[in-house]
């Protein structure tokens, strides 16, 4: 392997694997906000128990989404020198807005909640976590508002005489259509992500308790786990909605911006009207389209994703070989390797992992309807099926998201920056020129092996933590420390121990 | 004035905050097994002391770090890219480092076990020590030069960076940060803690006179200009202010002014640097600020984003620094926590 497919799956490995950890503190931030901010409003002492609870898990999970945050943003520049230096004038824009507008926020107001609970007043911690949360939506909208920009490059210029991209309008790369698709599409998919985690968990937890019986433990099931089913059952209809929503706009945003991709998504050779959605394709994808079967296919869906046509004339949707006939007309057929380019990302990859984005949600759903069903009318259940569905579905969605972000970056290939064929077309970076030129490939491969032992070591040590504390349930009960509190009790010993030290 | 200037200032200012706040934290970091003293137990308080003094803000200080990263990127994309992928390797250690001491100040409260605990403190003090270390090394290639080629492509080595100037400059920022570090847990401690960190610090501050000192000359002599023996001054009027302070006690202006000499390095620096954001070595080429700067355009832009949103960020941190401003002991550290991997709660299942 080169340096080039090496830097490849090295940004592969390390985004994905940061990608694991973001969508549940994206999710789960707002969620733990609204049990915390249901506790101040009602006084009812199981949401301050649920929020502990939820509360831990996400701390554990942030940690490893600030460590492994780290090496993405400075991994541009360490790998990917020459597309920093074509893209930085208009990339870093939102990159640099992103740790100033809301990183700080979000390490700041976390360390103030985590260790504030008898330090400052209730609503100042109450929001302090709606801060945090709000930081965690932010910071994806402006790091989506860079990966948009290189799927759809918009006000920016190409500069001839340095080679470069060349902002021209702060404003429109930060109302980039694509933006406004790909952003309430990911943090969807996030709060499905953390419905699904709460949902299954706390599913898990119902039933483990009203099997075992006993009045009280049925009790804690119906007044603690019980809520916190359904508050997830809700968070994941809501969000679901929206990721179906806007993945519907993507798909017709993906038309007119990289009719490459969806082509390859279908891997439809030749193009044609009312395009089939297929479900299941056999033959060898890895080699091309030509002989590929599609067993089952669903008629006209996939020309709706693009087009909004089922059938007809307006439905009509590129192939393969279409595209890479234009796009060589248009960009040339050599590399700089001189050999011919092709404007086919690995079929396989995306045929596959669009249908695993879309097909993994299923759990979601099975969970939510069945869960809504046993906890109708006030009821707890003890069916072990549901349970078992419950742990099923929590890895489902963070799977899904993998894919997405697997399909829209694979799909984007040979581009690094895409032209953008609805408007200036000269802003484009092919993959291959953007790996540094100055790193040889022994210390990639270097820095790979080191990021895989060390992500491995710390995906063990995640899993362990989120295990145990998962399994210790909700705390019996929970002293309320606040200063409003302890001055209600006359309590004013300004010299006791802290109420929570690491 | 020039913005391309402008934002070689900014960024000599992000990377003052955050060699300033971090530097603390590291400094706690590499401390954890030197300040503590006695049995076994009283030592683990010691050192969940030393954590608990910079757990709520530790991670607000190192976003200060990604922030002069992506503004670096944002207003100068040569310098990052000539930079990042030039350091690769010592970037990749700092990194490591950075990743295991993030985890493990985060997990190390969260299972009370002696093993668990102690791996922890290993990632903590590795972690503390490496990038203390190597951003001297770092800084120290950047007052010396680096060897580029035309088109901006380092191609010196990564052997070629750990000269002897930029080893001494790694021993340098260490030994300010030890020191920044014993002061801050002066400061920050009460009862035992608090004398031994202050008399370890008024040590350390001799120390560090002699070290920074001797890189400072060595920097001032073969690398930089005139004016910047005025920062050498002040940085070596406060390493001596450093000592008196701690002896008589005066936690808060130890601790400013240890601030003072960091910050006096970074003007050194950048001064020593300045009109290149990396001058030339051996008769490469050098890149200028105005060769490695953004548009205009995107520099204006970057000018308003920093100018309503750094004001805030400075107030709202410094406030969350006033809510915790209580001084620790060991009096103050409550029973752990954490969880045992064995014993499961008793639910009676
Ligand atoms: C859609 C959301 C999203 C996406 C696509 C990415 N991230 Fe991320 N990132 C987050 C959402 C997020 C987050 C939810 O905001 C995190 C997770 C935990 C946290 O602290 O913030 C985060 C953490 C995080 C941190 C640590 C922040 C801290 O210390 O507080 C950095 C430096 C980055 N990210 C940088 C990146 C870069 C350069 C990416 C592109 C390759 C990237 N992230 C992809
Ligand atoms: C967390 C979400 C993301 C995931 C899971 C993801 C995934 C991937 C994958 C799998 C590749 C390799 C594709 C290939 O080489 O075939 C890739 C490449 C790349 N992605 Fe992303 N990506 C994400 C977000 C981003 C963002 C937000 C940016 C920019 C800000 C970005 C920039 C890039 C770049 C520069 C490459 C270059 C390497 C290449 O194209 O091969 N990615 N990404
Ligand atoms: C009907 C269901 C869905 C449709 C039609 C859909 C559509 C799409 C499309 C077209 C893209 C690619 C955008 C591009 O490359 O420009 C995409 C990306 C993505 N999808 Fe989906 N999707 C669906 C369900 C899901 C689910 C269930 C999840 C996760 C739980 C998910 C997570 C993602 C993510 C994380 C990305 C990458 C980020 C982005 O480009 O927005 N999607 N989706």
């Amino acid at each position: 392997m080169d340096a080039l497919d090496l830097a490849r799956w090295q940004f592969a490995i390390t985004t994905v694997y940061h990608f694991i950890f973001v969508p549940l503190t994206i999710g789960l931030a707002p969620i733990v906000a609204g049990m915390q901010t249901a506790w101040v409003m009602t006084k009812n002492e199981r949401w301050l128990r649920l929020t502990k609870f939820f509360g831990k898990l996400l701390l554990i999970n942030f940690a490893l989404g600030v460590v492994t945050g780290i090496w993405q943003e400075f991994q541009f520049g360490m790998a990917w020198s020459e597309y920093s230096r074509f893209v930085g004038d208009v990339f870093g824009a939102p990159l640099a807005m992103e740790a100033l507008a809301a990183f700080f926020v979000e390490s700041v107001f976390l360390g103030l909640w985590i260790f504030g609970w008898d330090r400052v007043s209730k609503k100042v911690h109450l929001a302090s976590i709606w801060l945090f949360a709000l930081a965690t939506n932010l910071s994806a909208f402006f790091i989506l508002a860079a990966n948009s920009w290189m799927q759809h490059p918009v006000g920016t210029v190409y500069n001839p005489e340095t080679g470069r991209a060349e902002m021209e309008s702060i404003g429109a790369v930060l109302t980039n259509n694509t933006l406004w698709a790909a952003f309430p599409h990911t943090v969807s998919a996030a709060w499905l992500t953390a419905g699904t985690f709460v949902c299954g968990i706390a599913t898990w937890w119902m039933v483990r308790l009203v099997r075992s019986r006993r009045p009280e433990n049925v009790e804690t099931a119906r007044t603690v786990y019980r809520p916190a089913v359904v508050l997830g059952v809700w968070v994941m209809i809501i969000s679901g909605i929206g990721v179906i929503w806007s993945g519907d706009v993507q798909g017709k945003l993906m038309y007119e911006q990289q009719p490459g991709k969806m082509s390859s998504a279908e891997a439809l050779c030749t193009g044609t009207e009312a395009a089939e959605f297929s479900i299941l394709a056999v033959g060898p994808l890895y080699a091309g389209c030509e002989d590929v079967d599609h067993l089952i296919s669903i008629p006209g869906v996939t020309s709706f994703l693009g087009t909004g046509h089922f059938s007809g004339p307006e439905s009509y949707l590129p192939g393969v070989y279409d595209v890479q006939e234009q796009y060589t007309e248009r960009y040339g057929d050599t590399t700089a390797a001189g050999e011919p380019v092709r404007y086919t990302p690995p079929l396989a990859v995306t045929y596959w992992s669009f249908r695993l984005m879309i097909g993994l949600a299923a759990f979601s759903v099975a969970l939510a309807l069945a869960a809504l069903w046993f906890t109708r009318k006030g009821r707890v259940t003890d069916n072990l099926w549901l349970s078992r569905l419950g742990l099923l579905a929590i890895p489902m969605p963070f799977a899904a998201c993998s894919f997405g972000w697997i399909f829209t970056e694979v799909g984007r290939q040979p581009w690094a920056v895409a032209p953008n064929p609805t408007g200036i077309d000269a802003v484009r970076l092919l993959t291959e020129r953007g790996v540094s030129t100055a790193v040889p490939a022994g210390v990639i491969l270097t820095s790979m092996i080191v990021f895989t032992v060390v992500y491995a070591v710390l995906g063990v040590v995640w899993f362990r933590l989120m295990h145990r504390y998962t399994i210790e349930g909700a705390p019996d009960s929970v002293p309320d420390v606040s200063p409003e509190a302890r001055a209600a009790a006359g309590d004013d010993d300004a010299d006791r121990p802290l109420s929570f030290a690491y | 004035m020039d913005l391309a200037l402008l934002w070689f200032v900014i960024i000599a200012v992000l990377w003052t905050g955050y060699l300033v706040l971090e530097g603390f934290d590291f400094g706690v970091g590499m401390l954890m097994s030197v300040l503590p003293r006695g049995s076994k137990e009283h030592r683990e308080t010691e050192r969940r002391v030393l954590v608990n003094t910079i757990g709520p803000v530790w991670d607000g200080n190192e976003v200060w770090l990604l922030t002069a990263g992506g503004a670096t990127f944002a207003a100068f994309p040569e310098w990052y890219a000539t930079m990042f992928s030039g350091f690769y390797l010592p970037l990749l250690i700092i990194l490591v480092g950075l990743i295991a001491r993030g985890v493990a100040f985060e997990y190390r409260g969260k299972i009370a076990d002696a093993t668990w605990v102690r791996r922890c403190d290993l990632g903590i003090q590795l972690g503390s020590w490496i990038p203390a270390v190597m951003w001297g090394v770092a800084f120290g290639n950047l007052v010396r030069g680096l060897l580029l080629d035309e088109g901006h492509q380092y191609v010196g080595g990564f052997w070629a960076l750990l000269n002897p100037f930029a080893l001494l400059g790694g021993l340098t920022t260490a030994t300010l940060f030890l020191l920044h570090g014993a002061v801050f847990v002066a400061l920050k401690t009460d009862g035992e803690l608090r004398l031994r960190a202050q008399r370890l610090a008024s040590g350390l501050a001799v120390v560090a006179l002699v070290v920074a000192g001797g890189w400072a000359v060595w920097a001032q002599l073969a690398f930089s200009v005139a004016w910047t023996w005025a920062a050498v001054a002040v940085a070596a009027i406060a390493l001596a202010g450093v000592v008196v302070a701690t002896r008589a006690r005066r936690e808060g202006v130890a601790f400013t002014l240890s601030a003072v000499a960091i910050a006096s390095a970074v003007v050194l620096i950048f001064g020593s640097m300045y009109p290149d954001v990396i001058p030339a070595l051996d008769g490469g080429t050098s890149l200028g600020i105005a060769e490695a700067s953004s548009t205009p355009y995107t520099l204006t832009v970057m000018s308003w984003v920093a100018v309503v949103l750094t004001p805030l960020v400075i107030a709202y941190q410094a406030w969350t620094y006033w809510i915790f401003r209580r001084r620790l002991s060991t009096r103050d550290i409550p029973a752990s926590a954490g969880l045992s991997w064995q014993k499961i709660k008793d639910a009676a299942f």
